[in-house]
């Protein structure tokens, strides 16, 4: 039995199928640059924002092991940020972003500091009970007008050279803060940081035996998966001019949790796959006369009885399973 | 015998935890010398993994002191304990499952680097661990088993992966849990070799349920008995001590 020496690293599972990782990386960028010549460009950005939102979450459940019912605060709440310093106070759209990430940021702090003392269903619940405080202060503060939202946000300039009214520029505005933005998920996934986290997800008394101080680990991860939450609040408040209570109702803090168990939790492509899926539901159903919640509702039972690793999630089990 | 055997690198003092009215610990004290293998032992109920958990910090002690080296540690946070050299195992076989073999000792490693906020550096720059993390798997015997998933080993090679990962932090103290339990015949000869060979330099404190396996494996045995010692010394001393004999003839397991 031969030992591997030490100058040929031993490759790891992830790291072995690199080339392939990057293959489909290209491909699917291609595709996302293609698509507004095929796709309705809101219809697009929207899954965008979607999508970006469920991969932040799913930082946090996936990666941390953390199940947070309290995400709407930061996505609805950031998106408010946007549309009041970029139609008040006239900022230009990557400010008004930047305001975005980081007061989402800062709301991510107090929740985490407060909510990860706890664990399991406990930690589920402070965040719900946190998030719908955040929920009656845009309900009750003035700037954001209540029941009607901000309206009517300009779209502006980005960086003082993109007129963020063209629909195409905007769209590519879009994917470039989604790309940015998955980046650093992918990139924090593979890191000296994401090991540590990792190694929490599966077994967080023997990390701690280990000498980690595994709080702080998980809130540096909540206040990361928080700021991408924003960011994509953010967007969706700049492509839609509008920013509601829709998005930070508790109903929103599910329909986060739904995209990221459909797509695969745990799987870096599963919330992508899992937003594009629910977005593309809801607005097809929007048209006929089936209810939209029931619709989703059943497909989500179904998916957690038939394939519970989610779509991506069953698709890599399979894969793996063929090569070994 | 390793060098200045009168040297206590872990104490108890007066150790005591009650849950509610009832003492599953009371009084214990306990003195570890530096360099042995010492045993805690007792039929279930007696309260061995309770003064483990006080031990590792786990658990807080209702009263009594642990001193580490001469220090206080009573009041000090498990994470903190395992930076001072004071590292424990799991009665359940405590690996990450699905992180690889590799990257379960390189967890491990990797503390030191400082980098383990940097969640904007790559993975890559855990590779120079890697030697060294071969070596710690080739010591516990895993090396065709490097790049599995820790889940996809066998209950036994679990324990001794778990045992590689406790020893990539070089402790001066291991606490074991348990290191036997659930193991068939074959794979205790080897974990007990395997024990005593990390032993060498290093102190070791174990948790055990039978006398019998930790007989030829301890320096110093430690009978617990409802939270309480009942003998402390060698196995030929403990073994022939009438109380212990009675106290395992109940439960069958001298």
């Amino acid at each position: 039995m031969s030992v591997t020496s030490n100058s040929t690293p031993v490759a790891l599972r992830g790291s072995a199928n690199g080339a392939g990782t990057v293959m489909i990386a290209a491909v699917l960028l291609l595709l996302a640059v293609a698509a507004p010549f095929v796709l309705y460009p809101v219809f697009l950005m929207k899954v965008l924002c979607f999508a970006l939102f469920a991969c932040a979450f799913n930082l946090l459940i996936g990666f941390a092991g953390l199940l947070s019912f309290g995400h709407a605060a930061f996505f609805g709440g950031a998106a408010y940020i946007t549309a009041h310093v970029v139609k008040v106070w006239g900022w230009a759209p990557e400010f008004g972003l930047l305001a975005a990430v980081v007061v989402a940021a800062g709301l991510g702090l107090v929740f985490g500091l407060i909510a990860i003392r706890r664990q399991g269903i406990y930690f589920a619940m402070i965040t719900l009970a946190l998030s719908q405080m955040v929920f009656f202060l845009a309900l009750q503060l003035p700037f954001t007008h209540g029941e009607d939202g901000i309206q009517g946000v300009p779209r502006g300039t980005l960086f003082g050279l993109f007129d963020l009214n063209q629909p195409l520029t905007m769209y590519y505005a879009v994917l470039a803060i989604f790309v940015a933005g998955f980046a650093l998920i992918w990139r924090t996934v593979h890191s000296p940081f994401g090991q540590v986290l990792k190694a929490i997800r599966e077994n967080e008394p023997r990390a701690v035996s280990l000498g980690y101080r595994t709080d702080r680990y998980k809130l540096v991860a909540f206040v990361l998966s928080a700021s991408l939450a924003g960011l994509a609040g953010g967007t969706k408040a700049l492509v839609f001019q509008l920013a509601s209570l829709t998005d930070v109702t508790w109903q929103m803090s599910g329909e986060v949790v739904l995209m990221t168990l459909l797509g695969g939790m745990g799987t870096l492509l599963g919330p992508v796959v899992g937003a594009g899926l629910v977005v593309t539901l809801e607005s097809y159903l929007a048209s006929t006369s089936l209810p939209v919640p029931v619709v989703i509702g059943c497909i989500f039972v179904v998916c957690v009885l038939v394939f519970r690793r989610g779509i991506v999630g069953e698709v890599m089990n399979y894969l793996g399973k063929n090569r070994a | 015998m390793a060098t200045g055997t009168n040297d206590i690198i872990l104490e108890a003092r007066g150790l005591t935890k009650e849950f509610k009215g009832f003492v599953a610990v009371k009084e214990v004290n306990l003195q570890v010398r530096r360099g042995t293998i010492h045993a805690l032992i007792g039929p279930n109920g007696a309260g061995k993994s309770t003064v483990f958990n006080l031990l590792t910090k786990f658990l807080t002690p209702t009263r009594g002191q642990i001193l580490y080296k001469g220090r206080d540690i009573t009041r000090t946070k498990p994470a903190d304990i395992a930076l001072m050299g004071l590292v424990r195992s799991f009665q359940i076989s405590a690996v990450f499952p699905h992180l690889s073999v590799l990257e379960n000792v390189r967890v491990a490693l990797q503390r030191p680097l400082g980098t383990s906020f940097h969640f904007w550096k790559s993975e890559a720059s855990l590779h120079d661990l890697h030697g060294r993390a071969l070596e710690l798997i080739e010591a516990v015997n895993l090396t065709p088993w490097a790049n599995h998933l820790a889940a996809e080993l066998p209950y036994g090679r679990k324990r001794a992966l778990e045992i590689a990962t406790t020893l990539a932090l070089d402790p001066e103290v291991m606490l074991l849990d348990e290191p036997l339990a659930g193991m068939g015949h074959e794979d205790i000869e080897g974990t007990a070799a395997l024990i005593k060979r990390v032993a060498a330099d290093r102190t070791v404190l174990m948790v055990e349920h039978n006398l019998s396996v930790v007989a030829h494996l301890s320096d110093t045995i430690t009978v617990l008995r409802r939270g309480e010692i009942l003998a402390e010394g060698p196995y030929e001393v403990v073994s022939k001590n009438p109380q212990v004999m009675e106290a395992y003839m109940g439960t069958g397991h001298a």
